[in-house]
C-alpha cells in the first residue's frame, strides 16, 4: 500500500459519513432501537437461564449494521460511481478503478467495525448486557459474516446495470436477510423449516455464530464455513464479471 | 524523434454504428495538436482509444512509446486526460479532488497553483460546482499529475469567455513547459489561437491535417466585400473583372464576390470612377468556413 491508496481509503470514508443515509440507517437508527428494546424490562428477563431476549437482540442490531452498510450504502455508492463516470475517470489514472472499490470496502468494514464496538458499549455500559464470553469466537464470527455481507454487496453492484437497480436489488434483499437474522422473529421461535433455511443464510449463519460465542464457546464450523462460502463464492463471481461501465 | 502518438488505421465500431472508419495521424513532441469535427464525427472515440479507454477493433496506437492497453501504469502516470464526460463523487470537494489526484502520481504539480490559476474554490463540493466550474476542475485533474502529454476532450465547453481566455492561457503556460497536448473542440478561435496542426475528422475518417492558416487556404473560399457607393453606377463594371466571380445588390449595397485579388481590383474601379466606398466590409475566409467547407455541408451528404 501507499500514500496514493491510504489517501483513497480516507476520501471514501469520509464521503461515507457525509453521506448521511448510510449513518442514519446503519448506524443511528439500530442503536435507537437497542436503546429501545433495552428499555423494555419484560425484554430484560431470561429466556433460558442464560439469556435474555434483549441479549439476543444486540448481535441482531450489529448484523442490521452490517447489513444496511454491504447492501444498500456500498452498492448504491458504487454503481453511482460506475453511472456517473468515476470509475470510468479512475481507469485515466495509475490508480485504477479497483482500488475505488477496495477502498470503499474498507470504508465501509471500519465504519461497521466502529458501530459494533459502540453497539458492545452501550448494550454493556448502558443495560449491563455482558460481552461475548468468548471475545475471539465473536471477532471471528463478526469478521466472517461482515466479510460475507460485503462481498454479497460487491456481487450486487458487479452485476446490476445501474444505480436505481442496485439500490432496489440491495434493499431487496436486506429484508428476507434481515428476517432469517431474526429481526422480527428470534430464529429460536421460527419453525423448523425455517430455522433450517437461516442456518444456510450470511445472517442466520452470522447469528448462529455469535449465539455460540456469547455462551462462551467457539463458533462451531458449519455458520462458519457458511460464511465463508458466501464470501467466496460471491466474491469470486463479483470480480469475474464486474461491469465497469 | 519519434512522434509522441502514433494512431495508424485506427478503426472502432459500436455494435452496428461504425464510430471511427479509418483514423490516422501522429503528434510530435511540444505541439498542440487539434482535432476538430462535427458531432459524431468519432473525435471522442478516437482520443478514448489513444487514452486506453475503449479497445479498437483495428489499428495501432503507440503514445510516447507505449501500447495503451497493455502499458496501463506506465502510460497514465504520463497522460493527463480531461473527458468528455466524466464525473467526481459529489460530496468530494475540490481541494480534496486535486489534493487526492496529486498523491496518484510519482512528481505531481503544485494542486494549489492549479485551483488558482483556474479560479476554483478549494471547499466547494463537486456537485454544487457550476458546469463551467465542473469543467475547470476536470482540466485541474488532467494537469496535476505533470504529464508528458495531455489530451483535452471538449477543452472550454461551457466556459464564460473570460474563462475560456483564461484557460488557453494555462494551456499556453503547459505547452511552454514542452508538454504535448491534443486539443480536441468546436472552438475556431481557441483552434486558431492554440493549435500548431490540426485534424479535421468526418463520419469517422481523417480529412485533411494542416496549420490553421493550411486549412484556410485550402477551402479556397471566396471573399465577400460589401459597401455603399457614394453615387449610383453601373455595377456591370465590376462584373467584368476577372477577379470577381459575382455581384448583387442589396438596397443602397452592393455586395462583391470574389477571390483573394478581388478588392484591390474593385477598389481600383471605383476609384477611376471617383466613387468612395461607404460603410466597407470584408468577410476574409475563416477557419470556420473551411471547416463547414471541408467536413461537407449538409446539403453535400
Ligand atoms: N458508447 C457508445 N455506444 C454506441 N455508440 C456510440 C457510443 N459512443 C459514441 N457512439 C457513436 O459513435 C459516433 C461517434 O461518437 P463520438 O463520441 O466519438 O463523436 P464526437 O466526434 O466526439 O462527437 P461530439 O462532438 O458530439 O462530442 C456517434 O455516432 C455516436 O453516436
Ligand atoms: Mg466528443
Amino acid at each position: 500500500m501507499n500514500g496514493a491508496t491510504w489517501r483513497l481509503i480516507a476520501v471514501e470514508g469520509k464521503l461515507s459519513i457525509r453521506d448521511k443515509a448510510a449513518l442514519v440507517w446503519g448506524v443511528a437508527c439500530p442503536l435507537v432501537v437497542l436503546v429501545i428494546l433495552g428499555s423494555i424490562p419484560s425484554l430484560r428477563e431470561p429466556i433460558t437461564e442464560d439469556l435474555t431476549v434483549f441479549d439476543v437482540y444486540v448481535p441482531v442490531l450489529i448484523l442490521f449494521n452490517v447489513a444496511i452498510l454491504a447492501m444498500t450504502a456500498l452498492p448504491s455508492t458504487l454503481a453511482g460511481y460506475r453511472e456517473n463516470g468515476v470509475l470510468r475517470r479512475m481507469r485515466t489514472t495509475p490508480v485504477g478503478p479497483v482500488r475505488v472499490l477496495a477502498a470503499q470496502l474498507v470504508a465501509n468494514f471500519v465504519i461497521a467495525l466502529v458501530a459494533m464496538a459502540l453497539f458492545l458499549a452501550v448494550a454493556g455500559l448502558g443495560f449491563g448486557v455482558e460481552p461475548p464470553r468468548n471475545p475471539l469466537g465473536f471477532a471471528v464470527a463478526w469478521l466472517l459474516a461482515t466479510a460475507a455481507l460485503l462481498s454479497i454487496g460487491l456481487l450486487v453492484t458487479a452485476l446490476v446495470p445501474s444505480r436505481a437497480a442496485a439500490t432496489a436489488i440491495g434493499t431487496l434483499l436486506f429484508f428476507p436477510m434481515m428476517f432469517f437474522a431474526g429481526l422480527w422473529v428470534p430464529i429460536a421461535q421460527m419453525p423448523p423449516l425455517l430455522q433450517d433455511v437461516s442456518a444456510y443464510t450470511p445472517l442466520g449463519a452470522g447469528m448462529g455464530a455469535f449465539q455460540d460465542a456469547y455462551l462462551g464457546d467457539f463458533p462451531s464450523a458449519s455458520p462458519l464455513v457458511i460464511l465463508v462460502v458466501h464470501a467466496v463464492v460471491c466474491a469470486a463471481i463479483a470480480v469475474r464479471w464486474f461491469r465497469w461501465e | 524523434m519519434p512522434p509522441v502518438i502514433e494512431v495508424s488505421n485506427l478503426h472502432k465500431r459500436y455494435d452496428d454504428k461504425v464510430a471511427v472508419d479509418d483514423v490516422s495521424f501522429t503528434v510530435h513532441q511540444g505541439e498542440i495538436f487539434g482535432i476538430l469535427g462535427r458531432n459524431g464525427a468519432g473525435k471522442t472515440t478516437t482520443v478514448e482509444c489513444v487514452e486506453g479507454l475503449r479497445t479498437p477493433d483495428r489499428g495501432t496506437i503507440s503514445v510516447l512509446g507505449l501500447d495503451p492497453l497493455t502499458d496501463r501504469l506506465e502510460l497514465t502516470r504520463r497522460l493527463g486526460v480531461q473527458l468528455q464526460a466524466g464525473m467526481l463523487p459529489g460530496r468530494l470537494r475540490v481541494g480534496e479532488a486535486l489534493e487526492l489526484y496529486s498523491s496518484f502520481y510519482p512528481r505531481p504539480a503544485d494542486w494549489r497553483g492549479l485551483l488558482h490559476d483556474l479560479g476554483l474554490s478549494e471547499k466547494a463540493r463537486y456537485a454544487d460546482l457550476s458546469g463551467g466550474q465542473q469543467q475547470r476542475l476536470s482540466i485541474a485533474l488532467a494537469l496535476v499529475g505533470n504529464p508528458d502529454v495531455a489530451i483535452l476532450d471538449e477543452l472550454t465547453t461551457g466556459l464564460d469567455p473570460q474563462a475560456r481566455r483564461d484557460t488557453w492561457e494555462l494551456i499556453e503556460g503547459v505547452r511552454a513547459r514542452g508538454v504535448t497536448i491534443v486539443l480536441v473542440t468546436h472552438f475556431m478561435e481557441e483552434a486558431e489561437r492554440l493549435c500548431d496542426r490540426i485534424a479535421l475528422i468526418d463520419a469517422g475518417r481523417v480529412v485533411v491535417v494542416d496549420t490553421p492558416a493550411g486549412l484556410t487556404s485550402r477551402a479556397r473560399i471566396e471573399q465577400r466585400i460589401q459597401f455603399r457607393p457614394s453615387r449610383e453606377f453601373d455595377t456591370g463594371l465590376l462584373a467584368n473583372l476577372p477577379e470577381v466571380s459575382g455581384v448583387s445588390r442589396r438596397d443602397e449595397f452592393v455586395v462583391v464576390t470574389g477571390d483573394d485579388d478581388a478588392l484591390n481590383a474593385v477598389m481600383a474601379v471605383l476609384a477611376r470612377n471617383q466613387i468612395t466606398a461607404g460603410r466597407l466590409r470584408v468577410e476574409q475566409a475563416s477557419l470556420e468556413d473551411a471547416f463547414v467547407e471541408l467536413t461537407g455541408r449538409k446539403d453535400a451528404r
